[in-house]
């Protein structure tokens, strides 16, 4: 009969996180994240000429329906996604990072088009020089402007990203034996 | 009123029978304009050499400044475009390109061209400074984007 070594040493967070989302919660996970990828409703946060595009990928010919993120909100309260359409001034960037931060966790970014990605044709001291200067940017989408079909490509990415998130270590899911800590 | 309503609802039930405009993207694209501009594609000839010849016209041209070119000189030994230089280092910075096409209008050896390709979404913005390599495209490739050029320059 071989002894078995007890190991009496606390699992360490770590562990515990590990363990909770390996055996507890990997299908709950892939379920949230299906259902945020399947309804990412984009703030309408058009500046320039991109947000015609982003109309037009809106509309019925491309219908952003069928990835579930047609809902353009008038809120970021009610948004999960930022498309920043154009070229953003210095004098806007303020305003595009207020209504950031008034979106609800979890939120996204795509910065669509030259101008919102690296300030583009726009080498100058008025236009912010890419919007991660002022909001973390989840997905970069080339073009002037990008044809309707690249900020489906664009959105199509951000779905894959998704899926590849944890939610439990976002703090969505509460556990009882957790709230001492 | 019964009759205006049955005439609202005709047109209605009308729209049911017709053929849906959407275009499913991912599966079905809608073809290009025959002159639409998308990544930029830098031929190489049939026999392994390089169009560009260094000039930097293109760098100048673009209004973005998105075109950055190291010219090197040929030499007997290593060869890589049929005149006096060859671009070394070849860099588009794919997200300050407008894809106006002045690169193209202005390149005196048709070595860069714009071709089709336009799904270039990334997650990381230095995913975008598209070297040399990334755009070279063999001239038989770049046929097929580009019926109008020509085969033996």
């Amino acid at each position: 009969m071989t002894q078995l070594t007890v190991v009496d040493k606390e699992p360490t967070r770590v562990e515990e996180e590990e363990f909770e989302r390996g055996l507890l919660l990997s299908t709950v996970e892939s379920l949230v994240n299906w259902a945020r990828k399947s309804s990412i409703w984009p703030v309408s946060f058009g500046l320039a000429c991109c947000a015609i595009e982003m109309m037009a990928t809106g509309a019925s010919r491309f219908d952003l329906a069928r990835f579930g993120a047609e809902v353009f909100r008038g809120s970021p309260r009610q948004a999960d996604l930022m498309i920043v359409a154009g070229r953003l001034s210095r004098k806007m960037a303020p305003v595009l990072r207020r209504i950031y931060d008034q979106m609800p966790d979890p939120k996204w970014v795509i910065a669509m088009g030259a101008c919102a990605s690296c300030g583009g044709i726009f080498n100058t001291y008025t236009i912010v020089q890419g919007v991660d200067e002022v909001v973390p940017v989840d997905v970069y989408v080339p073009g002037c402007p990008p044809r309707p079909e690249q900020l489906i490509h664009g959105i199509m990415l951000l779905q894959e990203k998704i899926t590849k998130e944890h939610p439990s270590k976002q703090g969505l899911f509460h556990f009882p034996w957790r709230s001492k800590a | 009123m019964i009759l205006e309503l049955l005439k609202g609802m005709a047109t209605t039930f009308k729209h049911i029978f017709r053929k849906p405009v959407t275009v499913s993207y991912p599966e079905e694209r809608l073809p290009l304009a025959p002159r639409y501009r998308g990544l930029h594609m830098f031929v190489v000839n049939d026999d392994g050499m390089e169009r560009c010849v260094g000039c930097e016209l293109c760098a100048i041209a673009c209004p973005a400044d998105a075109i950055y070119i190291e010219p090197a000189e040929n030499t007997e030994q290593e060869r890589h475009s049929r005149g006096e230089r060859y671009a070394r280092l070849y860099k588009i910075h794919m997200l300050r390109c407008i894809f106006c096409g002045y690169c193209e209008e202005a390149c005196p050896e048709e070595a860069i061209v714009m071709g089709k390709q336009y799904e270039l979404a990334s997650y990381n913005r230095g995913d975008f400074v598209y070297g040399k390599e990334r755009l070279m495209t063999p001239l038989k490739a770049a046929l097929k984007q580009r019926p109008d050029l020509h085969p033996d320059w």
